[in-house]
């Protein structure tokens, strides 16, 4: 059971001259083996979440539960997947797949099987000595997919995962991202940037309103995850629905087309 | 031809070169303080067998005891500092301080109080090269990306897991580069140590020969002291090869 649930967690970031409310009050229930996409204007406190959802921060109030515990601290079955891969140049694939299992100290033997078995899932089987430095983008967003899952993780945590990819490199890892949800059936929450993104792999879209953050909408997306449901007219609805609401909170500055509210949403690198 | 190979050609290459260039000067000067480079070698390779051999000796050890000591002193105070903003606060003042003091001054004072023999150029060396890696671990675990950090953190990584899985690898080619910045002024602060206090080592073997006028056996020294300064740097380089193998992959 990897449910998360967060009561008025609030959390104030003090910097110098001046303190930055990153939360306020914010709550938010994801249900065990529900993929939600959070998605909000810059700075309203979306990687924040994830970092207190995975135990990296502790709030100032309020709290964060998954599976009924406390957050106290990092959890074992849960995976953070941040906007970088988090990939250490100095491993190879294999060690850096590896390595989650070996701060947990999982035996050499079980931990090679895991690792293999979560690379050949990922299409990495033939790469395992070769660095990160000397993959593509896509293959090293890969190689952090395959790391949460040698580590067997109920709770899937993803930063922006794909924020850095070039449009079919990113499709074609929202397709790996949902087909590994459709067998496993982990909680998944992913913050993201683009629309279309959140609409694909979420199957709520939590709207977050800009800094403090807190919970401005969430849209439903029950058919999420259904075959070929990005060509569909209902994806389009969805995506112009949030649109709207991202309009609204600010989120895409002048850039709003009032008659057919297409823009794109802020912070695009 | 394979990296090997031409790693050999091109060495033999630039060998050639500079035995080209000694024998050019060593014509235009016409003078015996610069022999050229066939009886320079000769007077080498004649030395080697009888008294060079052993002050070789003696100023390898005390080049690598130094740095050794240096090393494993520096580099893991260094990383702690760079990691922990409160001993940092404390040792900062000290380190921005002391950093800049040329350390050879204190030679004749080590000469002094721990004699003329290893101790006192050991001691001297093992300062020269401590400051140097100090400051640049220091700085190279400061640079690290927190995101590296954080990943590891969140798959539940201690503090010795941090600095065994990124603080370490992510400073070593950092380390490696102040090491062969290091060992190169550590051999230049021993040719200047031995040759003021003490009659071993090969600083004290090259002044020797200059006051007797044997100028080829004083090339003889200077050959040796090149060799000593070629085979630290290579050996840094073997192993930096070897530990920072990723910083050789990147596309």
């Amino acid at each position: 059971m990897a449910g998360l649930v967060a009561e008025a967690v609030s959390l104030t970031y003090t910097g110098v001259g001046r303190d930055t409310v990153a939360l306020d009050r914010l709550d938010l229930n994801v249900a065990d083996g529900e993929p939600v996409a959070v998605i909000g204007p810059s700075g309203c406190g979306k990687s924040t979440l994830l970092l207190l959802a995975s135990g990296l921060l502790q709030p100032d109030s309020g709290t964060l539960r998954v599976g009924g515990a406390r957050v106290a601290g990092p959890r074992l079955a849960t995976a953070l997947i941040l906007q970088d891969f988090g990939l250490l140049p100095w491993k190879t694939v294999l060690h850096n797949a590896a390595l989650g299992l070996e701060v947990r100290r999982v035996p050499r033997a079980e931990r090679r099987e895991r690792v293999m078995t979560s690379l050949a899932r990922v299409g990495l089987a033939e790469f395992v000595d070769s660095y990160p430095g000397e993959l593509s983008g896509g293959m090293r967003q890969r190689l952090a997919v395959a790391r949460a899952l040698a580590l067997d993780a109920d709770l899937l945590l993803m930063d922006e995962p794909l924020s850095a990819l070039d449009a079919l490199t990113r499709e074609d890892l929202q397709d790996l991202l949902l087909e590994l949800w459709r067998q496993r059936r982990h909680t998944c929450v992913l913050v993201t940037h683009s629309i279309e993104e959140a609409v694909f792999l979420g199957r709520r879209v939590i709207v977050l309103s800009p800094r403090p953050g807190r919970v401005a909408s969430v849209v439903d997306n029950p058919r999420m995850g259904e075959p070929g449901y990005r060509s569909t007219p209902e994806f389009y609805e969805r995506c112009a629905e949030l649109r709207t609401l991202l309009a609204e909170e600010g989120a895409v500055g002048g850039l709003v087309d009032r008659e057919t509210g297409l823009v794109e949403a802020g912070e695009h690198r | 031809m394979s990296g090997w190979g031409r790693k050999v050609v091109g060495y033999l290459g630039a060998v050639a070169a500079i035995l080209v260039f000694w024998q050019l000067g060593a014509l235009a000067l016409d003078s015996r303080a610069l022999p050229g480079p066939v009886p320079a070698l000769a007077a080498f390779f004649s030395a080697f067998g009888s008294e060079l051999a052993p002050h070789l000796a003696v100023s390898t050890w005390r080049v690598v005891a130094a740095t050794a000591l240096g090393t494993v002193l520096a580099v893991p105070l260094g990383l702690v500092l760079g990691r922990s903003p409160r001993a940092d606060a404390v040792a900062a003042p000290l380190i921005f301080l002391t950093y800049p003091i040329p350390k050879v001054v204190f030679l004749p004072v080590l000469l002094v109080i721990l004699g003329l023999g290893d101790a006192s150029k050991i001691v001297l060396i093992t300062l020269i090269v401590f400051f140097q890696l100090l400051v640049t671990a220091r700085d190279a675990a400061r640079a690290i990306p927190a995101g590296s950090v954080l990943s590891v953190r969140s798959l539940g990584a201690g503090r010795l897991d941090v600095f065994r899985h990124v603080v370490v690898p992510a400073s070593l080619p950092d380390i490696f580069t102040a090491l062969r910045i290091g060992t190169g002024t550590a051999v230049a602060v021993l040719f200047l140590a031995e040759s003021i206090g003490g009659t071993t080592g090969l600083g004290y073997y090259i002044v020797d020969a200059w006051g007797r006028l044997a100028y080829d056996a004083m090339f003889a020294g200077i050959l040796g002291m090149a060799l000593l300064g070629v085979v630290i740097y290579e050996l840094l380089e073997i192993a930096e090869a070897r530990l920072c193998r990723w910083t050789r992959v990147e596309r």
